[in-house]
């Protein structure tokens, strides 16, 4: 049975039924109704919240919880996140897994609470000190954010990394019919942790530090083959780009939404155009660039930003198709219109 | 696909009034979306959501134009989301506090005393839950048992059960 | 057949210890493991280094060691005590990592009431980065960032973290000790134990502060440095027990 329910409370409930035992988090909008909802919730089902003094304070006790071996989950939207970083790059530095959710605004500084994807950088490239990335979600419904909470969760313990699921606000405050699917946990070895058990094992030890070059040079290039093993396996994309095609769209999260209404709008008058949704931001579906129907002459790229996830895109296309960009920023959405009259710009530019 | 804006001040209840009409139609197997603003007006300015039911996938959840019903609980609604809304659309007015008469050339305006009627039936609050009349006289989207339904679900074990047949009462009293 | 009349706590790793010649750290890991041993919880202890001279700690620790981020130990103490709450944890911080970059830190543990145990080693001074002025920096203490002495007028006046967190509502048990000598070094670990075993009886948040001395930061041979805590910090910072909310007549209870 279906209910309707916010992207924030799914992701909140979700991260409960998929085993998350703390929640640690800061106010700030529009991601509020995931630290309320767990206020209510964690206790009950057995776990532990609490609201940080700060998002650097929430960050720093999952890198405590995750060390201690439980499933852990903090969220915030991006001034937030901005101050998470500093935890992000010591939680990748000493392999620990855990779950964060940015329901983006749009920046930079305090820039507004509505929504955005101008943190694309910042999740994608590791936004701390560092060499690093870590898997980057951008569910489009709110049954993918619920879907993708439990996927997230295990990517992060398969591989023990922290994980991100990337919102735009838009979607964090939408309701949307969801079907509650649950899925059993993946079971992951978790002897490395430092819970307390010394007496039944050897002791352990959770560093990012290492005053070795040789060892830290091994422990990053250790790190980068199990990026290439979630290279490997983790990459989601959605392809609707068919024969016939003349433009394919790449967006991610809501505007992926906006433009399959531009799709269906210029199929209408004859122009045909499909849609790539990146479903992992890192890491990237660079392939699909490299094998679209020969019908396509240009690829455009649509974000809520000046321009973040089209270097991506430009990468992925190796110079083989012009590669165009509408965005829109401050809190500004485009509406289907807006993208369907680049699409003629560009297809009548061509001719 | 009905494309919709449930629009008042802040405490008039449009945003449950809109999850209400959301609600019923997910359970007649209707794709939906409720989006709402949600910009520093939701706190005591203000407020309206979008609804959208279809038969297909959605795809934005937003509506900025091509509205096919409006429901406007005061004035500033009324100013604001009027233009937007499709010619033959449906315009559903409050008129206990919109008290000057709205008008349009191609829009059906649909006048409700909503609050009037809310405060004769016992309680202001569910002057919301009056404008729902107006779905029931001038569409087919849904009937007062699917509301009924909804209404049992969404105060399952809670207090607020004892206010169902107020809403009832009221929403009869808004049909009349 | 000769007779042990000493022997290195268990509660220490064989790893020798990287701190400069006559710095007090060592004497505080010797207590702080003798203390884990002798209530038994050594083996159920988590130990959360700083960054710092003791960012190394946990490899000095003979139990689960976590390395935190600049002044962040308590927020790490908090994820971990309120996922396995029977466990023991402390953090060991300098007046660096706690009284500067982790105010924010130390002071909302304590304020959430974390029942976890900070042993705060103040010598006034930042040690590991070449002996920079740190807020505990004496008025007047050359250091590396303080090349004339530390002036009232443009770096106020030492912070006293021990009495500022004793008006912190929910905090349990603040002393502060000095092992400037034998006799401070047996009141310090009084106090060391103390504050764990409150940890152990679920009594809330309990902070030591020692009193420390960093030779090479201070420019002193050792024997000087440790008549400098007794006749230049101990002045500044007075010795004793700033709150036990358990105590009879206890403050702030």
């Amino acid at each position: 049975m279906k209910v309707l329910m916010k992207g924030n409370d799914a992701i909140s409930e979700a991260a409960i039924q998929a085993g998350c035992k703390a929640f640690f988090g800061y106010p700030i909008t529009p991601q509020n109704e995931i630290p309320e909802y767990m206020s209510r919730k964690m206790e009950a089902s057995g776990g532990v919240f609490v609201q940080a003094e700060s998002e650097v304070g929430a960050i720093n006790m999952i890198y405590g919880a995750a060390s201690a071996g439980v499933r852990c989950m903090t969220t915030s939207s991006s001034p937030g996140m901005a101050l998470k970083q500093e935890g992000i790059s010591y939680i990748c530095g000493a392999n620990l897994p855990c779950v964060i959710v940015n329901v983006a605004r749009c920046g930079p500084g305090l820039g507004g609470i509505l929504p955005a994807q101008s943190d694309y950088f910042q999740s994608t490239r590791g936004g701390g000190n560092g060499d690093y990335y870590m898997p980057v979600f951008a569910p489009s419904t709110v049954q993918e954010c619920w879907d993708l909470v439990f996927h997230a969760f295990d990517v992060a313990d398969k591989y023990r990394t922290p994980t991100l699921i990337l919102l735009e606000g838009l979607l964090g405050q939408m309701m949307e019919p969801l079907e509650m699917t649950k899925r059993p946990p993946v079971t992951v070895d978790k002897s490395w942790c430092t819970d307390g058990n010394a007496d039944k094992r050897p002791r352990n030890v959770v560093t990012s530090l290492s005053l070795y070059a040789e060892v830290l040079e091994q422990m990053n290039i250790d790190r980068f083959k199990v990026y290439e093993e979630i290279t490997k396996n983790e990459l989601m994309v959605e392809n609707s780009v068919k024969d016939g095609d003349t433009v394919a769209i790449v967006a991610y999260g809501t505007p992926s939404r906006i433009a399959l209404n531009a799709i269906e709008e210029l199929a209408a008058e004859g122009i045909n155009a499909g849609l790539i949704r990146p479903i992992t931001l890192w890491p990237y579906p660079y392939e699909v660039f490299q094998n679209l129907p020969s019908s396509v002459e240009h690829i455009l790229v649509a974000e809520l930003s000046m321009g973040q996830m089209v270097e991506d895109v430009r990468l992925g296309v190796e110079g083989k198709y012009p590669v165009h960009f509408y965005g829109r920023t401050g809190g500004s959405i485009f509406e289907p219109s807006e993208i369907a009259a680049k699409v003629r710009e560009i297809v009548k530019g061509a001719k | 696909m009905t494309r919709m804006i449930f629009s008042g001040y802040g405490g008039q209840g449009v945003l449950t009034l809109g999850e209400i009409v959301a609600t019923i139609a997910m359970k007649k197997g209707k794709h939906v979306t409720w989006m709402p603003s949600y910009g520093p007006e939701m706190r005591g300015g203000t407020a309206n959501c979008a609804v959208i039911i279809s038969d297909k996938v959605i795809g934005s959840p937003i509506v900025l134009s091509n509205i096919d019903i409006l429901v406007a609980m005061n004035q500033p609604s009324v100013d604001k989301f009027l233009p937007l809304v499709s010619p033959g659309g449906l315009a559903m007015v409050n008129s206990s506090i919109v008290t000057d008469k709205v008008k349009s050339d191609n829009v059906d305006i649909l006048e409700i005393d909503a609050t009037n009627i809310a405060v004769q039936v016992g309680n202001l609050r569910v002057a919301n839950m009056v404008m729902l009349a107006g779905f029931l006289k001038n569409t087919d989207l849904f009937n007062l048992d699917d509301i009924t339904d909804v209404l049992e679900q969404r105060f399952e074990g809670s207090r607020s059960k004892d206010l169902i047949p107020l809403n009832i009462k009221a929403i009869q009293a808004g049909m009349a | 057949m000769s007779k042990v009349v000493y022997e290195k706590s268990r509660g220490l790793t064989d790893a020798p210890l990287t701190y400069c010649p006559g710095c007090s750290h060592g004497i505080i890991h010797k207590l702080v493991a003798e203390s884990l041993v002798e209530l038994d919880v050594l083996e159920n202890t988590i130990a959360i280094a700083p960054v710092g001279c003791s960012v190394l700690a946990y490899n000095f620790f003979n139990c689960d060691g976590v390395q935190a981020a600049h002044g962040r130990a308590p927020a790490v103490a908090t994820g971990i005590k309120r996922v396995i709450p029977d466990k023991i944890v402390f953090t060991y911080q300098g007046d660096g990592d706690l009284a500067s970059i982790g105010t924010a830190e130390i002071i909302h543990a304590a304020h959430r009431g974390d029942n976890f145990t900070v042993i705060f080693v103040n010598n006034a001074t930042y040690g590991m980065t070449g002996g920079q002025m740190a807020p505990t920096t004496l008025i007047n203490q050359k250091t590396s960032t303080s090349p004339y002495g530390r002036q009232e007028a443009t770096t106020g006046k030492p912070i006293k973290v021990s009495e500022l967190m004793a008006q912190i509502p929910s905090a349990a048990y603040i002393e502060r000790v000095s092992v400037h000598d034998v006799q401070h070094i047996a009141k310090t670990k009084k106090a060391i134990k103390k504050a764990f075993e409150y940890q152990i009886e679920g009594k809330g948040f309990s902070m030591v502060e020692v009193l420390a001395s960093c030779p090479i930061g201070w420019n002193m041979p050792p024997v000087e440095a440790a008549k400098f805590i007794a006749g230049g910090l101990m002045p500044y910072y007075p010795l004793g027990c700033y709150r036990d909310i358990h105590a009879e007549g206890g403050s702030g209870a």
